[in-house]
């Protein structure tokens, strides 16, 4: 049998939960800004655009991650692409992220109340300008705790990058668990690490939530 | 750089497509109606009087919503062998889909119950209504109605992360893929077919839900509108 649990393996786990905290942001940032193209693009005032964003979003809600995983790490590669892990694993967190991230923020955009887009257009607002300067400031402030409720799923679904070998958290996991063979330990001490990583910021998209309710009653009383 | 894409040399493997197809469906149902059951428990308990039976109910949802499903399958398959239950991978896969989805529906049975008026459950009290009575028609049944968008999103999310099992070997869809693409050396072709299976079966699952919607609740198509 393997040996015991020592500190090497638990400065192994750590260096994979830095990775899934790097890949986590890179999927973020990537997402993110995807992500926000593809709101405004919902929201076009040509049909064709909103169409074949609509279309994006759709194939990839309606597709796993782990097949656009295998699809961009495998699938690419039979076709004479190689890429290496940590590309693939951002690639397809990026195209993923930035559907779902899309579809929160077109929400978050469209439910800025009306008068407030009539109102710019009323105050000869360019349209660049309306956006920029009256709807995105108040999208922002009701997008923001869904967003941080969005990135648990994110940090989550990096663990799906483990199968096409790339060591985060999950994948340093299985890796001292073919030295220990004890996988019900480590892998009870993995998902502790995900619960750490994950709860505060859960707690902190509760809390904003909370806090943005607050604010809208006192918005309507005022 | 010569790109070649047979599709054909793929799609003739169609017999073991729709297996897997067949087989994620299967995930998908004895998941969604076991974690639809579980989770209403564990939305009740939380509401429970009892301090413990509402704090392990918290705890539940809190370490399953936290956690990522890959990690929750290998715990099930690895806890249940370690306590010396040899179960098929498929009663694994339902196990663990199910607790993991438990937990995304207590939170939504939680808000629905939430938005049930107090007055309305005074008022059935002051009917005469039986607990149970109450309980049935005045709180759950409003509520599922109130949720049953969000609780069918949830439960296509569900099929899609049951590709998940084919990393216990578990026969689903993904699982197959693998194992074609590893037979014939096409992967873009393989995960491109099955890629457009799941879009299908998520169509499927929705356009199922919706006309499931119609039928159970009929007010609300009356209505025209989400109550």
């Amino acid at each position: 049998m393997g040996g015991h649990l020592n500190i090497n393996h638990l400065i192994f786990l750590g260096h994979g939960a830095l990775w899934t905290i790097g890949l986590s942001l890179i999927a973020l940032v990537g997402g993110g800004i995807t992500g926000f193209a593809i709101a405004l693009a919902r929201i076009s005032p040509l049909k064709s655009v909103r169409i074949a964003s609509g279309a994006y979003v759709q194939l990839i809600q309606g597709t796993p991650l782990l097949v656009i995983l295998f699809l961009g790490y495998f699938g690419l590669a039979a076709i004479g692409l190689n890429v290496s892990p940590l590309a693939a694993a951002g690639i397809s967190l990026t195209l993923y992220v930035a559907a779902y991230l899309g579809e929160i923020w077109r929400g978050c955009i469209q439910s800025v109340p009306k008068p407030q887009w009539e109102a710019a257009e009323g105050l000869a607002l360019s349209k660049v300008q309306r956006m920029t300067k009256v709807i995105l400031p108040q999208a922002v402030r009701i997008a923001t705790p869904p967003t941080v409720g969005f990135m648990v799923q994110i940090i989550k679904n990096t663990s799906l990058a483990s199968v096409v070998g790339f060591v985060e958290l999950m994948r340093s996991g299985q890796i001292v668990n073919n030295s220990l063979f004890e996988p019900f330990a480590v892998y009870a001490i993995i998902a502790v690490v995900y619960f750490a990583l994950c709860y505060p910021l859960s707690l902190l998209s509760q809390k904003l939530e909370r806090r943005m309710g607050r604010g809208m009653t006192n918005l309507t009383l005022a | 750089m010569g790109i070649e894409l047979d599709f054909p040399a793929v799609l003739q493997r169609w017999p073991a497509f729709v297996g897997g197809a067949v087989l994620t469906l299967e995930l998908a149902f004895f998941a969604t109606v076991l974690g639809a059951v579980f989770g209403t428990l564990a939305a009740v308990g939380r509401g429970a009087h009892s301090a413990l039976i509402a704090g392990a109910c918290k705890a539940y949802v809190e370490a399953i919503r936290n956690t990522p499903l890959l990690v929750q399958i290998f715990l099930v398959y690895f806890g249940l062998a370690s306590v010396g239950l040899k179960l098929s991978a498929f009663t694994v896969a339902v196990a663990a889909l199910t607790i993991n989805v438990g937990a995304y529906t207590a939170e939504i049975m939680r808000a629905g119950f939430e938005a049930i008026p107090r007055g309305q459950i005074e008022a059935a009290e002051g009917l005469a209504l039986s607990r149970p009575q109450i309980y049935w028609h005045i709180i759950l049944l409003p509520a599922v109605e109130r949720v049953y968008p969000a609780l069918t999103s949830q439960f296509v999310l569900l099929m899609l992360a049951s590709s998940v099992c084919s990393q216990i070997s578990a026969e689903e869809l993904t699982a197959v893929a693998n194992y074609i693409q590893s037979d014939t050396y096409r992967a873009f072709e393989t995960y491109i077919i099955v890629a457009v299976l799941y879009i299908i079966l998520s169509l499927v699952m929705r356009a199922g839900f919706w006309g499931l919607g119609l039928f159970l609740f009929p007010r609300r198509r009356r209505l025209g509108t989400p109550l």
